[in-house]
């Protein structure tokens, strides 16, 4: 009576055919249950992000750019650009080569270390910024060092990256782990017998074969990576215009009682939230008829 | 044999090392200057006790409350038809890839007493935001997707068979939910509760806007580091982030072994 359980087939078929008579409940636990759980979505998820936009264009379209436009707002978005650029890169590296290292070979410690790699998400984001003030501020391990050499680290774009780079340092590596694990060594042990070099093998098998996975991941990074929030506040110091990333721009904007320049600012991130939904959707459906 | 073993390994390690366990040690190098006396007062005070209480207090409740609703949600989006489905589908993942900052702002608005919902409860005499309750409103926000996402996976590849073999037997409905569903989803339950349980103890960003913030009542573990850390109490700072991460460490122990078993209980 049940469909086949395909490993890459998609979520739809994978339900099982439903055979009415037996596996229903009655209408009114069924309509009872689809009420409370759309409700529960409307009030935690759906008003929420509609609450984002309609503060943002509250006062209509034009003092919604004007906000956008100003010269701290631009900062802020060309700041958050850059450290997002930058950390995503990072981590883009090391989560290829984490996932060659942990998916290609066997070793002791793999379990260890993956759940080194995934500790990031289970800390909080103020401890992720507290770490580098401890490490590179004033009274830091490494404070004395740096001041001596007029190095800024903290309230400037080095802290910014490495907070950033700290929290968001899982999200391509788990991403690419299971499938590269799943998908196993064959091609790539083919392509070397077939005089293929490593290097070659990597980037003519093993990436293409991964392509979805890496983009996936690297589009949660980087929505992570510009919506950071706490380890950066911890880290930047809130100089305007200067050490500002669009979430301190909200904040101080909206502790300012400026609402609706605060939402006009929110809903540029809301949007690449939305985005980045979207892409997952899509690239589901990509990887499910392949 | 494929090449790269060393290197991709080396580099991981070093990689892993300077950006994660570094830091982290320099955090337990820093709080190693403290004696154990000073440690234990500095944890032991009351706005601290009462900072981690809120923390892991409502922590626990929001998971246990999302525990609830989110294997409702999953229920029904896993085994009813209904208008709008598939975008409530989508939506599950807002919490995790809405900035929490931006969260925290709508969220206020939306449960201040002159907010969408808040107005609404006014007349029954409940404020939510900068109380403890939207505290846990937030929370709520931000662990959903945990649950739903860890059991969503368990209960589409539930085998219609065992249910049907529970119906020939004649057992109902309720019977075959608590005796055969309940024990399969259970270690992905536990896991997901885990997860949204650990996710909000350390939230920062989507909690601060709605708290209110005032000590002794709605101030949070993490905003209380963050407060040390402008009045330069590094040691204070300090001694609350190393309980948040020992804290943090069982948890993802214990998450660790749940998935052990989750992973025995469904045969994957």
């Amino acid at each position: 009576m049940s469909v086949a359980i395909g490993t890459l087939a998609g979520r739809e078929h994978r339900v099982p055919a439903p055979s009415p008579r037996r596996r229903r409940e009655s209408a009114a636990v069924r309509w009872t249950i689809v009420a409370i759980a759309v409700v529960f979505l409307t009030i935690f998820l759906v008003l929420p992000l509609a609450v984002v936009f309609m503060q943002a264009f509250s006062r209509g379209v034009r003092p919604y750019l004007g906000a956008l436009t100003h010269p701290d707002a631009l900062a802020a978005i060309r700041l958050t650009l850059l450290v997002a650029a930058i950390s995503v890169a990072l981590n883009l590296v090391f989560g290829l080569v984490a996932a060659w290292a942990i998916s290609k070979f066997e070793f002791p410690g793999k379990g260890f270390l993956i759940t080194l790699i995934d500790l990031p998400f289970s800390i909080s984001p103020v401890i992720s910024g507290l770490v580098f003030v401890l490490l590179f501020g004033g009274q830091g391990l490494f404070g004395g060092y740096l001041q001596a050499h007029d190095i800024k680290v903290l309230f400037a774009l080095p802290g910014i990256v490495l907070a950033t780079t700290l929290v968001t340092f899982p999200f391509v590596a788990r991403e690419l782990i299971p499938l590269m694990k799943e998908q196993g060594t064959h091609e790539e042990e083919a392509a070397i017998s077939l005089g293929a070099s490593g290097l070659q093998t990597f980037f003519r098998v093993t990436l293409p074969n991964v392509k979805w996975a890496l983009l996936y991941g690297v589009l949660l990074c980087n929505a992570r990576a510009m919506g950071e929030f706490g380890a950066v506040s911890v880290v930047s110091g809130h100089i305007r215009g200067e050490t500002n990333t669009m979430p301190l721009h909200i904040e101080i904007l909206y502790n300012e009682y400026q609402f609706m320049a605060s939402f006009a600012v929110a809903s540029v991130l809301a949007l690449l939230a939305l985005l980045t939904l979207i892409a997952k959707a899509v690239l589901e459906r990509t990887t499910q008829h392949s | 044999m494929i090449p790269g073993f060393g290197i991709t390994l080396g580099l991981t390690l070093s990689w892993l090392a300077l950006i994660v366990l570094i830091p982290i040690a320099g955090l337990f190098l820093k709080s190693s200057e403290l004696s154990l006396d000073q440690f234990w007062s500095i944890v032991s005070s009351r706005r601290s006790l009462h900072a981690l209480q809120i923390s892991f207090g409502l922590s626990l409740i929001a998971a246990a409350i999302n525990l609830v609703f989110g294997t409702l949600i999953v229920w029904a989006l896993v085994r009813y038809e209904f208008p709008g489905k598939r975008i409530f589908d989508a939506i599950i993942d807002i919490p995790f890839a809405l900035p929490t900052a931006v969260a925290g702002i709508a969220l206020t608005t939306l449960f201040a007493e002159n907010g969408w919902l808040g107005s609404l409860l006014v007349p029954f005499g409940i404020k939510v935001a900068f109380t403890p309750l939207g505290i846990l409103m937030a929370l709520i926000f931000i662990g959903l997707p945990f649950v739903v996402r860890t059991v969503q996976p368990v209960l589409l590849d539930l085998e219609v068979e065992l249910e049907e073999a529970a119906t020939t037997l004649g057992a109902s409905r309720l019977q075959i939910f608590t005796k055969v569903i309940v024990p399969i989803i259970t270690p992905a339950l536990l896991t997901g509760f885990a997860l949204a349980f650990a996710r909000a103890a350390g939230e920062y960003g989507s909690v601060i806007f709605i708290a209110g913030n005032l000590p002794n009542v709605s101030e949070i573990a993490p905003l209380l580091i963050v407060i040390r850390l402008e009045e330069f109490k590094y040691s204070d700072a300090t001694a609350l982030a190393v309980v948040m991460l020992l804290a943090s460490f069982t948890l993802l122990f214990a998450i660790n072994r749940l998935q052990q078993w989750s992973e025995v209980r469904t045969g994957s």
